[in-house]
């Protein structure tokens, strides 16, 4: 029984997949390493800076605590998935009006939690976008316009004219 | 970082999960959110032959009204505490727990029971839990029992937990009309870990003198504390901030905490008093607050 595989189904992206794998392995590797998604990163790998977050049936999560095993059943968003025919999630978009990102290793992660955050708040304060936050490390220290980035999309996202 | 191998099982009932568990013994560990374990997995400080999923198993999660007491499935995550009405209504104390755990993400994966079987002394349900004077529902293939927090917190991470019980359900005695609840946290900078915290339970005579209190302090040892000498100065005295913080003082009295690289002993014993201040000032001002009906709001 020990070591024996285990079948997983899971929806990623909209896709379903089978796998087989071992019980020991991690969602964050699952889906870098066996579904060739790897715009999901793996900073810290000891769940506190957040680069692995991405939604597990609607919430977002960090994947490199959760076992691959876990997730069967389960529907996953990726930094992938967010794109729709080509155009980019308003949050996406976001980070590139407002330079959002420096080096770019955190930012799929602080995406998706953002994307988190505007489904469950459409106009947050800046305080609240940066308790959201919490668990996202950004290294280049580039919060300010991580934040900026966010309220560009939240805006966008209530429909309301942004200004460039 | 990779656990070590193990055999898992994805329980679909209780019943299943109680099998296993009774058939691998204590080289079984129960698994629902994995937020504490699987860390502990991936360092290799745990290596259990078999983990025994709970995530799978219907009717584990989410919070209803039983009788006198608020029922919490095991199951439940973080963010669905702090976000529950039932909760945020009747024990605003225990959804102010539980917002301040970890970060958005773990809140949305870990939960209440994961939290308390695994009985962090850095942790914040623990502290909270035994303010409000919570039990615990404990399942085995014998039967059921219900243990109170103060005497499921044996030591750090040690629990009342037997190797074939599987923790269902945290329950919470409704507090009486007058009753205010508050938890306050001085959290490590970084980790978010409990430094000192404090939850309070206060109760309020309606001329504004103390019914009843309990208060416990989390931080100042390997489980959580009653402030036995906090609660009965403030037995039948006014509420008014002087003999609030004259009680608090008292938090840390009769403990020993160890001093650590970040807060020694006389800064965690001085915190426990400014903290236990500031949720028994929270509670109080809460128990003061006429109780809103549905209709109200």
């Amino acid at each position: 029984m020990k070591d024996e595989k285990i079948i997983l189904t899971v929806t990623a992206n909209g896709v379903k997949y089978e796998a087989e794998v071992e019980p020991r392995l991690l969602l964050v590797y699952f889906l870098r390493e066996h579904l060739g998604l790897t715009g999901t990163h793996v900073g810290c790998d000891t769940s506190q800076c957040g680069a692995c977050t991405i939604q597990l049936n609607g919430r977002a999560v960090k994947s490199c605590t959760i076992l691959a095993v876990q997730a069967n059943g389960a529907e996953i968003t990726t930094v992938e998935g967010l794109a729709r025919e080509g155009a980019l999630h308003p949050v996406q978009e976001g980070f590139r009006e407002k330079h959002g990102l420096q080096c770019g290793y955190c930012t799929p992660g602080m995406i998706m939690t953002a994307v988190h955050l505007l489904q469950t708040n459409p106009d947050p304060t800046d305080d609240e976008i940066k308790h959201a936050l919490e668990g996202n490390l950004c290294r280049c220290t580039g919060y300010i316009n991580i934040v900026e980035s966010i309220k560009w999309a939240a805006e966008k996202m209530r429909g309301n004219h942004v200004s460039r | 970082m990779f656990p070590a191998s193990f055999g898992y099982f994805a329980a679909r009932s209780l019943e299943e999960a109680l099998e296993l568990l009774t058939k691998h013994g204590e080289g079984a560990k129960l698994l629902a959110g994995g937020h504490s374990l699987i860390p502990a997995m991936k360092l290799r400080l745990a290596s259990p032959r078999y983990l025994i999923d709970l995530g799978q198993v219907p009717g584990l999660s989410g919070v209803r009204v039983d009788g006198d007491s608020l029922a919490i499935g095991a199951l439940t995550v973080h963010a669905d505490v702090a976000s529950s009405d039932l909760v945020r209504q009747r024990l605003p104390g225990l959804a102010e727990a539980a917002a301040v755990i970890g970060d958005v993400q773990v809140r949305n994966r870990g939960t209440i029971g994961g939290s308390v079987a695994h009985a962090d002394p850095a942790a914040d349900f623990p502290v909270i839990l035994t303010a409000l004077a919570a039990s615990f529902v404990l399942v085995s293939p014998a039967g059921k029992r219900t243990v109170a927090a103060e005497k499921f917190f044996i030591d750090f991470f040690t629990t009342a937990l037997a190797p074939n019980e599987v923790l269902t359900e945290i329950r919470v005695p409704l507090p009486p009309a007058g009753a205010g609840t508050a938890y306050a946290k001085l959290g490590h900078p970084a980790s978010g870990y409990v430094v000192v915290s404090a939850g309070a339970l206060v109760v309020r005579q309606p001329s504004g003198r103390c019914a009843s209190a309990r208060v416990a302090i989390g931080g100042l040892g390997s489980v959580p504390i009653r402030a036995t000498a906090t609660e009965t100065a403030l037995q039948g005295q006014p509420l008014n901030p002087e003999v609030i913080a004259a009680a608090a003082a008292k938090a840390a009295e009769g403990t020993d905490p160890d001093g650590d690289l970040y807060a020694s002993a006389d800064y965690k014993r001085h915190m426990a008093a400014v903290y236990a201040r500031r949720a028994i000032e929270k509670a109080s001002e809460r128990a003061s607050k006429k109780v809103k009906t549905r209709m109200e709001i």
